[in-house]
């Protein structure tokens, strides 16, 4: 696996060329987002200013719904506008470094991990009404298969006035690899908010009768069980899938990601959910690409996804499957 | 007179609720327990194929070998209690254990390809059973957590419910080394 370090000189060297290339492609884009913003906040005032008589009779009603027309107008505007900038940054940028840390991999920024995928990890038990994501990536190393992407699930709400709202289930990257041990039930590990919040004694209580899972599993790793809590259709089973490495390792992945990290080991595969909470991968046309934290951004968070199968050691084949 | 029939009614509840989490728990170890037997099963099983393949060359070791074969005719006998078993397995854990270490002084065994099966598949079943044990455990301690605590411990002892044994999870065992280390070369 290539190191963060090698793929940083990988960035600032041999994609220097490309990143000046695009440079300028944004430097342009911005001005032409600000000149385009300033004209339409000033036509909008004007044509607030004969709405409101003269701000004579301004009504707030008013005034929310053109703040809120003007921020939906703006953002569609804004999307299609940096729309080829972030489509040739994926290319040019992404591509590469993802070719860069292992050659086997294939790169489609426009598709997604399936929503069936999703749906049946059994990590969200939310209703998913709308599933979006892109940044798709698929490939072998060291005879794992990994497949990943940005995933964006929502869930829609109606309150009684009958207006509809969305909330996010999650936001963030989907991975799904093949494992190394064979098992037929389902384990499911989810981050620990419980716990968290009532104790290890009134959390245990309100786990164990959570209904919309399957048994709780206790496990005897204090700090895991402090960070975790583990669902499961079989005892033995996802104790023989965590091991005492494993769940080492695992809080290791997610201290090393510093975000709430989602688990289930099902139909042979694990899928792991890193909840992220924005979408990973896209370029800002107001910060400069080479700038050393955007860049680094970039960087760790492809080779830290990658880096999970020797983080987690699915390539170690020394179980059941040889 | 009607808050006393809710008072009793309310107790009575209770008391019920303790004595079904009292069985559920009881229920789960015997469950649980029953998953762990049939993984030494598959350990058992294996055990005379292990002692055949490797016997012809282990000259030294004959002692050993005899003990695996004599503990493993004494686990398969009817009847064991749990406590039993739980000790028997520890016993063929260590067994096994110095054979495999003894296994690494014979390079001739150790390139026979039956002999890599066999290891493979200890290891494996190894893995499994450690698994067991450590579910066997959680909810052995489940079940005495709760017929040792308030208020459940009056239900347990007027079910005349007793303590069980857990297994000794051995430190090398935790640290998931020990088979590990048998398949450096």
């Amino acid at each position: 696996m290539k190191s963060i370090s090698h793929l940083t000189d990988f960035y600032y060297n041999t994609l220097y060329p490309t990143l000046q290339e695009l440079e300028e492609e944004r430097r342009a884009l911005k001005d032409k987002i600000v000149k385009i913003g300033i004209v339409i906040i000033v036509i909008a005032l004007v044509i607030l200013y004969f709405l409101t008589n003269g701000l004579k009779s301004i009504n707030p009603d008013t005034i929310i719904f053109f703040v809120f027309a003007l921020a939906a107008g703006g953002g569609f505007l804004y999307k299609l506008m940096v729309k080829d900038y972030a489509s040739s940054f994926k290319t040019k940028v992404i591509e590469p470094l993802i070719h860069e840390i292992d050659n086997n991999l294939r790169y489609n920024p426009t598709y997604m991990i399936e929503e069936h995928v999703f749906r049946n990890s059994k990590l969200f038990t939310n209703k998913v009404d709308r599933y979006s994501g892109n940044d798709y990536v698929t490939g072998t190393i060291d005879s794992v298969d990994i497949r990943f992407s940005d995933v964006h699930a929502e869930q829609k709400h109606k309150d009684s006035k009958g207006r509809t709202s969305w909330s996010t289930i999650f936001k963030g990257l989907f991975i799904v690899t093949s494992f190394n041990k064979h098992f037929s039930n389902s384990t499911i590990i989810l981050p620990d908010s419980a716990e968290g919040i009532f104790g290890s004694l009134i959390g245990n209580w309100l786990q164990s009768n959570n209904f919309t899972r399957e048994q709780l599993v206790k496990m005897d790793d204090p700090e895991f069980e402090k960070e975790f809590v583990v669902y499961g259709s079989d005892q033995i089973e996802a104790r023989y899938i965590l091991t005492h490495s494993m769940m080492k390792r695992i809080l290791d992945l997610k201290k090393k990601t510093g975000q709430p990290v989602y688990l289930s080991f099902i139909n042979g595969e694990m899928n792991l959910a890193i909840e992220y909470n924005k979408d990973l991968f896209e370029p800002s046309v107001f910060r400069s690409l080479l700038e050393y934290k955007v860049a680094m951004e970039y960087v760790k968070t492809l080779q830290l996804t990658i880096a999970i199968i020797e983080e987690l050691k699915l390539n170690q084949r020394l179980w059941s499957k040889r | 007179m009607m808050t006393v029939i809710i008072v009793l009614g309310v107790i009575a509840l209770i008391i019920v609720l303790m004595y079904n989490s009292l069985i559920a728990k009881k229920n789960q170890v015997e469950n649980i327990f029953g998953g762990v037997d049939a993984v030494l099963k598959k350990r058992y099983d294996l055990i005379p194929n292990l002692v055949a393949s490797v016997s012809r060359y282990m000259e030294h070791e004959k002692s050993i070998l005899e003990k695996v074969t004599a503990l493993r005719a004494e686990a398969n006998k009817p009847n064991l209690s749990d406590k039993e078993k739980i000790d028997l397995d520890s016993k063929i854990t260590s067994a096994l254990g110095s054979i495999m270490v003894a296994v690494e002084n014979y390079p001739d065994l150790k390139a026979n390809e039956n002999v890599m099966n066999l290891q493979h598949n200890l290891t494996e079943i190894e893995s499994q059973i450690s698994a067991a044990r450590r579910a066997y455990n959680q909810a052995v301690t489940d079940y005495n957590n709760a017929i040792e605590m308030f208020p459940t411990n009056f239900v347990a002892s007027f079910m005349s419910l007793s303590k069980k044994d857990v297994f000794v999870i051995s430190e090398d065992e935790r640290q998931n080394v020990n088979v590990r280390e048998m398949f450096k070369s």
